[in-house]
């Protein structure tokens, strides 16, 4: 391996840039032990990775500001490559871990994937799961199984399966509501955690409630303080997700004229509502949908979009650059966009962004304002997420294509699959960003960070 | 988790006539020294499912049910037992107890299931499709003695009934099509626009309906209320349910839609539409989609309905106990390959055997029993305080309490029930002896019921 800078995250980025981005706000001091805080991935978390930090924060109202903004920083990830750490968190974990069998060097600190062999054990254990709710278990098993994916679908159905539990909570006898439903929600985020890592659109929407269960007043009543919980839940789905998916429909319509060439890569449902948006106020313009294996996603895009009357052309992430001569703009979707511009979105698209800005045209990133997040990533090494390592090496459809079947075992060892699921996408090959704060270059995601997401958890 | 559980624990049964008595209904019917009820009932309290509904056919057979539960269960379990007038069928023993029913789903498990399979695992299924039914499937068991000789005349008229055909949807987690028993020998119907919708059916022969199923509690009393000629659950609610999945009455939706809506008053329906369809979008589509949608797109009426299968792993045991084969199969398999299934010693603590006595693998005595000289016992269970003479040799049979065989007597592949009295040198094969039989000495029967005469 000659990577050895990138496999150690670089000790400069993080804090200098925490150290940048709170200067403004607090004194050298602070600034100094906000950066200690926030130490290098070598500081593990226990249990669900941002109860710590911000229950940490939330403890009491009272304190000064500026305190817990540092400590709203985003804590240090689990390292899988670490025997000690791993195996407490395995006794720890309510599913049974699968063995790491054969896994890429590179990627040995990601957690491994949680393949449908969990699920006989989770269903064993149905009844048993006393502190789970049903409609957290049952969001649980559609992570697991992949029958809800999409970084928005997933963040409404557990915000959803929240609402549910609270509805049903009942506060135990000698205890505060906002402790135990914090330590609850807390338990059902290490649930979803393990059944799939969680995106970054998840993390933001578990801390903002998290903050509304602190912020509650302590005079309320129980039914008052759960009413108020469910609707600040319904007024985030609303006005974040859905008021903000209908304002990025309206700019970016009009960054499509008549004759246009779009390309999109997977299924993004912002771009699918875009394009959907754009035919129906009467643009004329092709869409071409790039797909890659394993997953293929943009077939499910493509069957809707022909449903709706546009003329499509479906190609493979390998004809991208024979297809990119034509297209007049590429519409891209993201789970994430990082602190320094760094597009986080399905493997896959950086290469189609890369083509794109060598055939000079223009990339627009759609993506609501609430998947932002703090951190700095330069590569998709340091954090991604693994997928199921024989999807790669299968063909659906085709049991003839199988020549990894047949090899004995000595050769096997020799064999690492890989399968990632998220890529990074640099600053660089990103024209514009359409959010719901309007279309910002890449460089302005650290001063919408910086602005707009205090004023959400202060509200 | 928001489930109730039901067990139909039935009473009566044709098939097992001889072997069920006024004093032993089904439910209690022996297996390996236990009760069949006690493997249901232990399964379930294993998952921690501690309230149920145990509901039997008769007054008098619910009264020695609910004797011998609150005996053996003494702490775990919370048993309710509901005693419904005989003959009415599933269906009907389910309407009867319709108002207790509370839970958000209600998992309902047949009786004289003796197997190892999870119920959370059913439940976990129906609640991930949010369906409407889900049934357990399994292989279809191997029946058969190894040494069986002719067939007896029960066997001949076992119909190939039992066996199931099963339509599944191409990732085997939808139930498309069931048929089962008198439907299979003439011809089967399939319903046009489920093929049309699905694309692909896959059609199997080879597993079968276990009769544990969940339901969702709003549709089954829906279709308990509006359809009164339905008697059976496996034969007319499931079946009926599984057709209408895509063009289900309105009437069976409106009261989950009215659920629905109750909670969501805070926004407006067309941010509701919007997330219904960023939800369905993301999910992985089923042939349910096109026929739930309205043309503008919105998801909000719903037509269809979802029915799951489970198909339980090849590896686990399942087995039914509704005939006599099956329950002499039954008995041999909880002794020999699934001994799991049992919590405790195969042999008591205190049987007595004479001397040149061998019991087999396999076996299984129970307390105080004893056996004379140069008795053989292979593949057989042999209840409590039995006293069985010498030379005398049983081979595959089950032999229930307090029975007392004389020496010399030769039982093969034979159910002996309680307080049966064998004389000397007789040959049992492939018999039925009732409860409270005297079978006189130096008699052969082969392939015959012998029962004493109701007074």
């Amino acid at each position: 391996m000659s990577f050895p800078i990138l496999m150690k995250p670089l000790p400069l980025s993080l804090k200098d840039f925490n150290f940048i981005a709170e200067a403004n706000k607090s004194n050298a001091p602070g600034g100094a032990a906000s950066s200690k805080s926030v130490k290098q991935p070598p500081q593990k978390k226990d249990g669900p990775p941002v109860a710590s930090s911000v229950a940490a924060s939330e403890r009491g109202v009272d304190r000064p500001v500026e305190k817990e903004r540092k400590k709203d920083l985003p804590p240090p990830r689990m390292q899988f490559d670490d025997e000690s750490r791993v195996g407490k968190a395995k006794r720890r974990s309510l599913l049974n871990q699968p063995e790491a069998r054969n896994r890429v060097e590179l990627f040995r600190h990601l957690p491994p994937h949680k393949n449908g062999s969990q699920l006989p054990y989770l269903e064993s254990k149905f009844f048993e799961l006393h502190e789970m709710h049903p409609s957290v278990y049952k969001v649980g098993l559609q992570y697991l199984t992949g029958d809800t994916s999409g970084g928005n679908a997933r963040c409404i159905a557990m915000l959803q399966a929240f609402q549910e539990a609270i509805r049903d909570y009942s506060t135990p006898p000698e205890k505060t509501l906002n402790r135990d439903l914090t330590s609850k929600i807390g338990g059902f985020v290490s649930f979803l955690i393990e059944c799939r890592p969680l995106s970054m659109s998840m993390g933001n929407a578990i801390r903002f409630l998290k903050s509304r269960i602190a912020r509650l007043p302590l005079t309320l009543s129980e039914s008052e303080a759960k009413a108020a919980l469910c609707s600040d839940i319904d007024r985030f789905i609303n006005e974040k997700i859905v008021l903000a998916d209908k304002v990025i429909l309206r700019h970016a319509a009009t960054k499509i004229r008549d004759g246009d060439v779009l390309l999109t890569y997977g299924s993004s449902c912002v771009v699918e509502m875009i394009l959907l948006y754009a035919h129906e106020i009467g643009k004329q313009f092709r869409v071409v949908v790039v797909d890659s294996r394993p997953m293929l996603e943009g077939q499910k895009l493509l069957r809707r979009l022909v449903a709706k009357g546009l003329s499509c052309t479906y190609t493979q992430l390998n004809a991208i650059s024979y297809v990119m001569h034509e297209v007049t703009r590429v519409f891209l979707g993201a789970s994430s966009i990082f602190s320094n511009g760094t597009v986080y979105s399905r493997v896959g698209t950086a290469p189609v962004a890369m083509v794109a800005h060598a055939f000079h045209v223009p990339v627009l990133v759609c993506c609501e304002a609430y998947k932002f997040h703090e951190r700095v990533q330069l590569d998709s090494i340091c954090f991604n997420e693994l997928g199921d390592p024989d999807a790669v090496s299968k063909v659906p459809g085709r049991v003839d294509v199988n020549y990894l079947d047949n090899l004995t075992d000595k050769q096997k060892e020799n064999l690492q699959l890989l399968n990632l699921k998220y890529d990074a996408t640099p600053s660089d090959y990103i024209s514009v960003i359409v959010t719901d704060y309007g279309m910002i270059p890449p460089t302005s995601v650290p001063v919408i960070v910086r602005e707009y997401r205090k004023e959400y958890l202060l509200i | 988790m928001d489930f109730q559980v039901v067990v139909l624990a039935g009473g009566n049964s044709k098939n097992l006539t001889p072997l069920i008595s006024k004093d032993v209904p089904k439910p209690l019917l022996p297996v390996a020294n236990r009760p069949v009820l006690y493997y249901v009932l232990h399964q379930l309290r294993q998952s921690n499912l501690k309230d149920l509904i145990v509901v039997v056919e008769g007054e008098d057979a619910a009264l020695h049910v609910g004797g011998w539960i609150s005996k053996t269960f003494v702490d775990g379990l919370h048993v309710e037992i509901a005693a419904v007038p005989e003959d009415i069928g599933t269906a009907g023993a389910l309407r009867a107890i319709s108002h207790h029913l509370t839970a958000k789903d209600i998992l309902v498990v047949s009786g004289d299931l003796v197997s190892d399979v999870p119920p959370g695992a059913v439940a976990a299924t129906h609640r991930r499709h949010d369906a409407a039914v889900t049934a357990m499937l399994c292989s279809v068991p191997v029946s058969g003695s190894l040494e069986s000789g002719s067939s007896g005349g029960k066997d001949k008229t076992r119909k190939p009934g039992r066996y199931n055909i099963i339509g599944l949807d191409p990732c085997k987690q939808f139930l498309l099509h069931i048929a089962t028993g008198s439907e299979i020998e003439k011809d089967s119907r399939l319903q046009k626009h489920i093929l049309h919708a699905v694309g692909q059916m896959e059609i199997r022969s080879d597993l079968m309906d276990a009769h544990m199923y969940a339901f969702k509690r709003s549709v089954l009393q829906e279709v308990l209320d509006q359809k009164d000629t339905f008697q059976s659950l496996k034969q007319d609610i499931v079946p009926y349910l599984v057709r209408s999945q895509l063009k289900s009455e309105a009437l069976l939706n409106g009261i989950s839609q009215a659920e629905e809506n109750g909670n969501e008053k805070l926004s407006s329906p067309n941010n509701q539409v919007l997330v219904s369809k960023i939800l369905a979008n993301a999910s992985t589509p089923s042939f349910h989609e096109p026929y739930s949608m309205e043309p503008d797109g919105s998801a909000q009426t719903r037509k269809t309905h979802k029915c799951c299968a489970y198909i339980a792993s090849s590896s686990s045991y399942c087995v039914r106990l509704n005939s006599i084969q099956a329950f002499m199969d039954i008995n041999r398999d909880v002794t020999g390959e699934a001994d799991h299934l049992l919590s405790d010693n195969i042999i008591g603590p205190s049987p007595k055997l004479g001397t040149k006595t061998t019991v087999g693998p396999h076996c299984m005595l129970g307390e105080g029993s004893e056996m004379g000289d140069k008795c053989q016992v292979k593949r057989s269970v042999i209840g409590r305080h039995c006293r069985i003479g010498s030379h005398v040799k049983i081979v595959n049979s089950v032999v229930m309490n307090h029975v007392t065989i004389g020496d010399g007597c030769i039982i093969q592949g034979s159910v002996v029930c309680s307080n049966v009295q064998l004389q000397e040198r007789v040959v049992l094969k492939d018999c039925l002896v009732g409860a409270g039989f005297v079978v006189t000495m130096g008699n052969e029967y082969k392939g015959e019921s012998l029962a004493r005469k109701e007074k």
